[in-house]
C-alpha cells in the first residue's frame, strides 16, 4: 500500500531508505507477562542517527519495547541488540553511551537541579570540574541558569522535565531514549520542548527513539513514524524526510487515524 | 504619637513567637510540678518528696564525678547497643532485602525474638556469659536488633522503584548505585529508627543494668528502691530522661540539616 507515492509499510519503507548502520535492532521478539503478550514477534531495525518516533496507543508494550532497549528488561524470546550488543546481558558495556528521559520526570529529591544533571556523570566516572561545567552548560541551554541549585520540589513540572532532559544530554550519550517526556505538561510547554528538543537531537547528531501517543507530537519529532498495534507489531512505518506538505499530512494522519482504531 | 522602628517591630514579634512557644512547651511540665509539688504537702517524703529536695539531688549528680560517671556509663551502654544493633540490622537488612532464602529463615527468627522479654535476655545473658558490658551490650543487642531490622527492610523496600530504575539506567557500579540511590533514600527512616530505638533502649538499659554491674543508672535505682529513696529513685529517673532528650534532639537537628530539601507543606506543618 502507498500513499501519496510514498510506502508505508515497514518492508517497504525500510528498502527504499538509504542504507546506514543499524544502532538498534528487533528480531522476532516477544514479550509476555504471565497470559498477557506485550510485544509480539518484533522485527524492527532503527539506524544510526535516525529520529524515530515510535506511535502507539496505551498499553500497546510502547514501554516494554523501551526497557528492553534500556536494558532495564530480559525479552522473552527473540533477540534485542543495541549497537551490536545485548542491553541486557551487557549491561555495563552501555554506560555513557544511552540515556534516558522518562515519562515523569524522575529527579533526585534529595539532589539540586545541577546535582541532578551531574547524576550520570558521576557514573560515568568524570571529574567534579568537568561535570559541573557540563552540566552547567545544559541547564543553560535548556533556560535553566538560575534555577541550578533549587531543589526539584521548587521546580515547576516543565522545569523539571527540562532538568531531566538536561540529564540525558550531558551523558553525551550516543543513543537516546524517551518514553513519553512530555504528555504530563501543558500543550504549549510540551510543543516548546519536544521542538527544542528534536532540533538539539539532530544538532548533536544523536539517535533517538521517541514514545508517544500522539500524533500531532509523532509529526513534529519523527524523521520516521513507527505505529504500533496492540500488542506491539509494526502496523505502519513512515518515512517522514524531506518533509511533506499540509494535504499528505492530512492523509497520512487519517491513516494513523485508521490503524490505530482497529 | 511615637515613632515605632518597623524593623524592631519585627523582631519583638519574634521574641513573642518564641515565648509563646517556651510557654506551650513547659506548661504540661509545670502542671505536673505544680500537682506533684501539691502532693508532697500532704503525704510523707519517701512517696512524694519536695521537688526541691529532688533538684538538690540531681544537681549533686550533674556535679559529683562518681555519680555522674554512672550516668555516662549507662549513656555508653545506650548507645553503644544501638550502635551494635544498627550495624547487625542494616547487614541483615540488606541480605534479607536482596536474598530470598535470607528472608525466610531471618524474619521469622527475628519476629520470634521480638517476642522474647527484656528480663529473659538477662537471665540468659546471666547463665550465659561472664564479663558484665558483654552482657548489657548482649541484651541491648538482642532487644533492639529486630526492629533495627525491620525497618532497615522497610525501608529499602520503600524506596522509590522509579528513582531506583532511574539511576539503574545510568549503569552505576554497586558502590555508586548505593551511595548515589540507596542511601540517601534510606536515611530518613533510618534516622526515625534511631529515634524510636532510643526511647526503647533507654528503657531496656537499666533492666540490663540488673546483671550485675557495679555502677549506671539501673544499679542506682536499685540501691534507691533498698534505701526507700524516693527523691534519689526521681533525680535518677530523670538523668535518663535528660539523656534521651538530648540525644533526640541531636537528632531532630541532624534531620532539619539532611533533609532541609523536602518540600514543606504550608498546611501540615
Ligand atoms: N512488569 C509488568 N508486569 C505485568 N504486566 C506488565 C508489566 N509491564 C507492562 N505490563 C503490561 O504490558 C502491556 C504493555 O505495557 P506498556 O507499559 O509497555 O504499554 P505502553 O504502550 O507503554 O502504554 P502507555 O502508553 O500507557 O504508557 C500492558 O497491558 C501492561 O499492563
Ligand atoms: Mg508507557
Amino acid at each position: 500500500m502507498t500513499l501519496a507515492g510514498k510506502p508505508l509499510t515497514g518492508s517497504d519503507a525500510a528498502s527504499t531508505r538509504p542504507e546506514r548502520e543499524v544502532e538498534i535492532r528487533f528480531r522476532n521478539v516477544t514479550k509476555t507477562f504471565g497470559d498477557l503478550v506485550a510485544v509480539r514477534d518484533l522485527n524492527l531495525d532503527i539506524g544510526k542517527g535516525e529520529l524515530v518516533a515510535l506511535l502507539g496507543k496505551t498499553g500497546c508494550g510502547k514501554s516494554t519495547m523501551f526497557n528492553m532497549i534500556s536494558g532495564l528488561m530480559a525479552p522473552g524470546s527473540g533477540e534485542v541488540q543495541v549497537m551490536g550488543k545485548s542491553p541486557f546481558r551487557d549491561f555495563d558495556w552501555f554506560r555513557g553511551k544511552m540515556a534516558i528521559v522518562f515519562q515523569n520526570d524522575r529527579l533526585l529529591p534529595w539532589r539540586t537541579a545541577v546535582d541532578n544533571v551531574e547524576l550520570g556523570l558521576e557514573m560515568m566516572g568524570l571529574g567534579k570540574s568537568e561535570r559541573r561545567e557540563r552540566a552547567m552548560h545544559w541547564l543553560e541551554k535548556l533556560g535553566l541558569k538560575g534555577h541550578e541549585n533549587d531543589y526539584p520540589h521548587a521546580l515547576s513540572g516543565g522545569m523539571r522535565q527540562r532538568v531531566s532532559i538536561s540529564r540525558a544530554f550531558a551523558t553525551d550519550a550516543e543513543l537516546l531514549l524517551c518514553d513519553e517526556p512530555f504528555s504530563a505538561l501543558d500543550e504549549m510547554t510540551s510543543m516548546r520542548l519536544r521542538n527544542e528538543f528534536a532540533s538539539l537531537v539532530r544538532e548533536n547528531r544523536k539517535t533517538a527513539v521517541f514514545i508517544t501517543h500522539s500524533i500531532d507530537e509523532a509529526f513534529d519529532i519523527g524523521d520516521r513514524i513507527v505505529v504500533l498495534k496492540r500488542p506491539a507489531e509494526i502496523a505502519l512505518d513512515l518515512d517522514m524526510t524531506g518533509g511533506v506538505d499540509q494535504a499528505e499530512r492530512e492523509r497520512i494522519r487519517a491513516t494513523i487515524h485508521r490503524t490505530l482504531s482497529v | 504619637m511615637t515613632d515605632v522602628n518597623p524593623e524592631r517591630q519585627v523582631s519583638a514579634g519574634r521574641v513573642f513567637e518564641a515565648g509563646r512557644q517556651a510557654f506551650w512547651l513547659a506548661a504540661p511540665f509545670v502542671l505536673i510540678a505544680l500537682a506533684w509539688q501539691a502532693a508532697s504537702a500532704f503525704f510523707p517524703p519517701f512517696l512524694f518528696p519536695s521537688l526541691i529536695d529532688v533538684f538538690g539531688r540531681v544537681l549533686d549528680i550533674l556535679t559529683t564525678w562518681s555519680q555522674f560517671s554512672s550516668v555516662l556509663a549507662t549513656a555508653m551502654r545506650i548507645l553503644g547497643g544501638l550502635a551494635g544493633a544498627f550495624v547487625l540490622g542494616a547487614i541483615f537488612g540488606l541480605t534479607i532485602y536482596n536474598f530470598r532464602i535470607a528472608d525466610r529463615l531471618l524474619t521469622p527468627t527475628l519476629i520470634f525474638f521480638q517476642g522474647i522479654p527484656a528480663l529473659s535476655w538477662v537471665v540468659f545473658a546471666i547463665i550465659w556469659f561472664h564479663g558484665v558490658e558483654f552482657r548489657i551490650l548482649f541484651i541491648m543487642i538482642m532487644t533492639t536488633l529486630p526492629a533495627f531490622t525491620f525497618q532497615v527492610v522497610g525501608a529499602l523496600r520503600g524506596m522509590n522503584k522509579d528513582l531506583a530504575e532511574m539511576v539503574m539506567s545510568f549503569r552505576p557500579t554497586r558502590k555508586k548505585y548505593f551511595t548515589a540511590m540507596v542511601l540517601p533514600s534510606v536515611l530518613p527512616e533510618i534516622v526515625t529508627a534511631w529515634k524510636v530505638n532510643l526511647g526503647n533502649a533507654s528503657r531496656v538499659v537499666v533492666v540490663a543494668e540488673l546483671v550485675g554491674s557495679s555502677g549506671g543508672v539501673g544499679f542506682e535505682l536499685l540501691q534507691q528502691q533498698q534505701l526507700f529513696d524516693m527523691a534519689g529513685a526521681l533525680a535518677w529517673t530523670l538523668q535518663l530522661v535528660f539523656f534521651v532528650l538530648l540525644f533526640q534532639w541531636i537528632l531532630s537537628q541532624f534531620e532539619r540539616m539532611a533533609f532541609r530539601y523536602r518540600a514543606v507543606s504550608e498546611r501540615s506543618s
